[in-house]
């Protein structure tokens, strides 16, 4: 497997996933030891251990700004995919945070090993420069998923939640497998980057190409939730505990992302111009039905979950730009996403929690029981209708850009529309928290201090991108470079 | 490096906005003591760079920047010139009037006071703006907090619904624009949204003249132009009082500026294919608009629609694309925002007194608040163009511009004086002469002091204007000269 001898840089690039496995063992072995009242600190140690990889990665296994095949070529070291692994350890590390109020007792260590390990199989997602890595990184990401979608066994909307995501995903991942098998059959090879050699050099029918791709797209939707393969997110979202349905329709999505702009413009540049049609029709399906659907709804998660199939849309235009800048914009646009949603969410799973309702008319009265939790409810919901000073202002602006740029103004358009048809929705949410009145406003709202502390760093980093963003710009560029080059 | 006013302007609202929101919620009165102070300081650095800016040099002045996202071209770039330096003055006192009229608000005042000065930070960024994308950075921050004002302290009948409409309309308004700015930057081909380097960008002249229309409507939604004048007088009905200042006095210039910065100064060989067709629609406003106002039987209505004609003095001055047209228009719009601002003060003084809006059901306000009467009456005048008033040395040139460019439409323009006279004449006549009706005798009382001070720093500077044009008209004619070099002296 190795040519050479053995160059440490193999080490370095995996330190991040090296250290998720050990500190799922730590997890583990602390809930074997520790007593029962005592495994309170397991969402701490999650949360504080994952910040701890994040600062390791950023200090030891940053990649070159020239890629490197690692591993056989099974994974790729490169600018993508770091800061993809960033954002997952980022969300991972949030949703520990939120997650340490969900059980009464028990269980903890099952619920924090399955999220790292999905987080691991989300890192590996990133990078995988092979059909096989890809595979079984997809996998390890999704079957701990199925257990967490489903894990409150005592509630039945959790477990219906965890069964239909599992056949979903299950179904959506055999049409992928049967996809890479014919990639395979047509190239020769496992190999990403082989494979676009493969077909470089041609020979092969575009209709055979073409055909697998599809068959790919199909498991990639399922895990953006593009339609029409969405039809999943409302569902689960709605049953599964609101930490996790948090975790999916962000990190999960964003992994799916990763390996979307990866496969299809380091894999298909031979048959951009048909796919880019293709992902094109997506882009504006998926917009369109989000936002539309996401109008009539009573329920805050479900719509959360139409919201962030809308904005899966967003981020796909600038996959369709098939652009430096539209792959810039794409992973701004993921990493605004990410934060902006996980800050939605969060707010939404405290309330829950604390109001025992997630309809969206139990937030009437919101303002005057928490000003603060209201104000981060304005700045989430604000920052995802793409309202400066927040993140999804600039992100927004960006994606449009690149469709400009690569001479799709229709599509600009298209979403532009769909972002004022978004703004009624969250606007009518807004009116909820600031302006009707209901007789639970005299009821305090207390926020733990996990909450406390995952919600303050979202909110300040929220405003932080939609002001501040060169940093986060270069970062994005950066990885858009790491295919265009 | 000299003192950085602009950007002190534009940053003491939100910061002061952030203050305010520290401040416990219960001590209502560190509060709006919090939000005077913000507000008195902008209002003396805003006159502070009005007054100093020095004619005779011309330009853009007080300019500042610093890289924002360099690999874009996007920057953070301010400046004055004669164009916005009156507009920043307005602000400043639309602002610090507003604050004072608005010290009796009782219900979340700590929040109220918060948006409201979010909202000016974002209308002096796009005042100052010189970067294109900063332009729309702190035209979106200017919109959304106006649906929370009108939404949460609004008038109970109407408030979601005048609320949504504007957000909305505006919103569709400034991403459409978005596009149109983007296909601009892309075109330039400079890789930057500097407009100072995009005004020399040579846009061929089928492009300007197919992406003139996006940008020029996109932003004049939020000027009231006819047939997107729809949102405003329900949006001015609906809103506080301070936020109904803010709304027709500075917000609605907002919309004619950028109209007239991104669409005319950018894109000149657009303007002059499209704007002699858009003043058929800003007669329509002028007119029309004067004709709604004067069937209205409430009073807030009829000031709402009063805005929307007078507004469409501004884009008739500017499509005339002559020098007194331009001028004038560039008067207008301080003139009008400050009068409006005080129409709307009026108004709400009375609705917190009586009640009601209704004019067949006032009277006789003179007698229990004389120096309301007194305001509104000179703000009247003005509105009706008297000699000696601002809107004399606005409406004249605008007149004298349209008449050399379009004879007709002068003609059938100068009727909405006549009407605007009836109107005022209406009011002035039903709510401050005549007989109190009894129900009122026992509770309605004369305005606070603080109220007083607003109304007559108000009508104070439209008399300044009026009897000495000179302190502004010669500012406006320098930021005027600078437009028709763009447009290649027309």
């Amino acid at each position: 497997m190795f040519t050479g001898g053995f160059d440490p840089v193999n080490i370095l690039a995996i330190l991040p996933e090296i250290s998720l496995i050990v500190l799922g063992l730590l997890i583990l072995g602390l809930d074997l030891a520790l007593p029962e009242e005592r495994r309170g600190i397991l969402g701490w140690v999650t949360a504080g251990g994952l910040v701890l990889i994040i600062g390791l990665a950023l200090a030891i296994s940053r990649p070159g700004s020239e890629p490197i095949l690692l591993w056989g070529g099974m994974l790729r070291h490169d600018w993508l995919g770091f800061a993809f692994k960033i954002v997952f350890l980022f969300a991972a590390a949030i949703t520990a945070l939120f997650s340490m109020d969900l059980f009464d007792s028990g269980r903890r260590g099952e619920y924090f090993l399955l999220l790292l390990a999905a987080t691991l199989g989300m890192n590996l997602m990133a990078s995988a420069a092979d059909l096989i890595m890809l595979y079984l990184a997809i996998e390890t990401t999704s079957i701990p998923l199925y257990i967490l979608a489903g894990f409150l066994t005592k509630d039945d909307k959790s477990t219906e939640s965890g069964f239909k995501y599992f056949l979903f995903g299950a179904f959506t991942s055999a049409v992928m497998l049967y996809g890479f098998s014919l990639l395979y059959g047509f190239g020769g090879t496992t190999n990403l980057y082989g494979l676009s050699q493969a077909f470089l050099e041609g020979g092969l029918s575009i209709g055979a190409i073409l055909g697998s791709l599809l068959l790919i797209l199909v498991g990639f939707g399922f895990k953006v939730s593009a339609v029409p393969f969405h039809f999943w997110a409302p569902d689960v979202y709605e049953g599964s505990p609101t930490p996790i349905a948090g975790f999916l329709s962000t990190a999960s999505k964003a992994a799916g992302f990763a390996v979307l702009a990866r496969v299809m413009l380091a894999v298909f540049p031979s048959i951009a111009v048909e796919w880019g049609a293709i992902v094109a029709a997506l882009a504006t399906a998926t917009m369109t039905i989000g936002n539309i659907i996401a109008l009539a709804q009573k329920n805050i998660k479900r719509l959360l979950a139409y919201s962030s199939i809308a904005h899966a849309g967003y981020a796909l235009i600038g996959i369709v730009a098939i652009s430096y800048l539209g792959v810039a914009s794409t992973v701004f646009y993921l990493i605004a996403y990410v934060i902006t949603n996980l800050l939605a969410f969060g707010i939404v799973a405290l309330f829950g929690r604390v109001a025992g309702s997630d309809d969206i008319a139990a937030y009437a009265g919101m303002s005057r029981r928490s000003p603060w939790l209201a104000l981060g409810m304005m700045v989430a919901l604000l920052s995802l209708s793409g309202m400066p000073p927040f993140g999804g202002f600039v992100v927004k602006f960006a994606v449009f850009a690149a469709a400009i740029q690569a001479g799709m103004v229709w599509l600009a358009f298209i979403g532009v529309i769909n972002s004022i048809v978004a703004l009624y929705y969250y606007l009518t949410i807004l009116k909820y928290v600031y302006l009707y009145r209901s007789e639970d406003e005299d009821k305090p709202l207390p926020v733990s201090r996990p909450y406390a502390i995952g919600l303050t760093v979202l909110s300040l980093l929220v405003i932080l991108i939609g002001t501040v963003f060169a940093p986060w710009f270069s970062v994005a560029s950066s990885a858009a470079a790491a295919i265009f080059r | 490096m000299q003192f950085p006013i602009l950007s002190v302007i534009v940053f003491i609202p939100i910061v002061t906005a952030v203050i305010i929101l520290l401040i416990p919620q219960d001590r209502k009165n560190e509060v709006r003591v919090t939000a005077l102070a913000g507000a008195t300081f902008a209002l003396l650095l805003s006159a502070w760079a009005y007054f100093s800016y020095d004619i005779p040099v011309g330009g853009y002045q007080f300019l500042e920047k610093y890289t924002w996202l360099p690999s874009l071209g996007i920057s953070y770039q301010v400046g004055i010139d004669g164009m916005n330096a009156p507009l920043v003055l307005l602000t400043g006192v639309v602002m610090f009037t507003g604050v004072l009229i608005s010290w009796g608000i009782d219900d979340r005042p700590r929040e109220f006071f918060a948006f409201l000065f979010i909202l000016a930070t974002g209308v002096f960024g796009v005042f100052v703006a010189l970067d294109l994308f900063m332009l729309f950075f702190f035209y979106e921050i200017a919109v959304f907090p106006m649906y929370l004002l009108i939404a949460i302290w609004g008038w109970k009948e109407t408030r979601e619904y005048a609320a949504m409409k504007l957000t909305l309309y505006l919103f569709i308004g400034s991403v459409i624009a978005l596009v149109g700015a983007l296909a601009m930057y892309f075109v330039s081909g400079m890789g930057t949204f500097d407009m100072l380097a995009l005004e020399g960008a040579g846009f061929s002249a089928d492009f300007q003249r197919l992406w003139f229309p996006f940008v020029f409507f996109g932003f004049a939604v939020l000027g009231g132009i006819f047939p997107f004048h729809n949102w405003s007088p329900d949006g001015h009905v609906a809103a506080p009082t301070a936020v109904s200042m803010f709304h027709a006095g500075v917000l609605m210039k907002l919309g004619a500026f950028a109209a007239l910065r991104v669409g005319i100064m950018l894109l000149p060989e657009g303007a002059k294919f499209h704007l002699p067709w858009i003043i058929l629609l800003s007669l329509v406003n002028v007119v029309y608009g004067a004709y709604i106002a004067m069937v209205q039987s409430d009073f807030k209505y009829v000031i709402g629609f009063s805005s929307v004609s007078h507004m469409g003095l501004v884009a008739m001055g500017f499509a005339t694309l002559t020098r007194n047209g331009m001028i004038g228009a560039g008067v207008q719009m301080f003139s009008h925002g400050v009068m409006t601002a005080l129409f709307f003060a009026v108004v709400g003084m009375i609705y917190d007194q009586a009640h009601t809006r209704e004019i067949p059901k006032l009277g006789g306000f003179r007698k229990v608040m004389p120096v309301v009467a007194i305001a509104f009456i000179i703000g009247g005048l003005v509105s009706m163009g008297m000699p000696g008033f601002s809107g004399f040395i606005a409406e004249f040139p605008i007149f004298m511009g349209v008449w050399a460019s379009h004879p007709l439409i002068a003609i059938v323009a100068a009727i909405s004086i006549v009407i605007t006279a009836s109107y005022i004449i209406r009011i002035v006549g039903r709510v401050f002469f005549g007989n109190l009706p009894e129900e009122f005798e026992h509770h309605v009382h004369d305005v606070t002091a603080l109220d007083k001070v607003a109304l007559v720093f108000l009508s104070g500077i439209l008399i300044i204007v009026g009897v000495y044009p000179a302190v502004m008209v010669p500012l406006v004619e320098s930021g005027v000269d600078k437009i028709l070099a763009l447009l290649g002296g027309v």
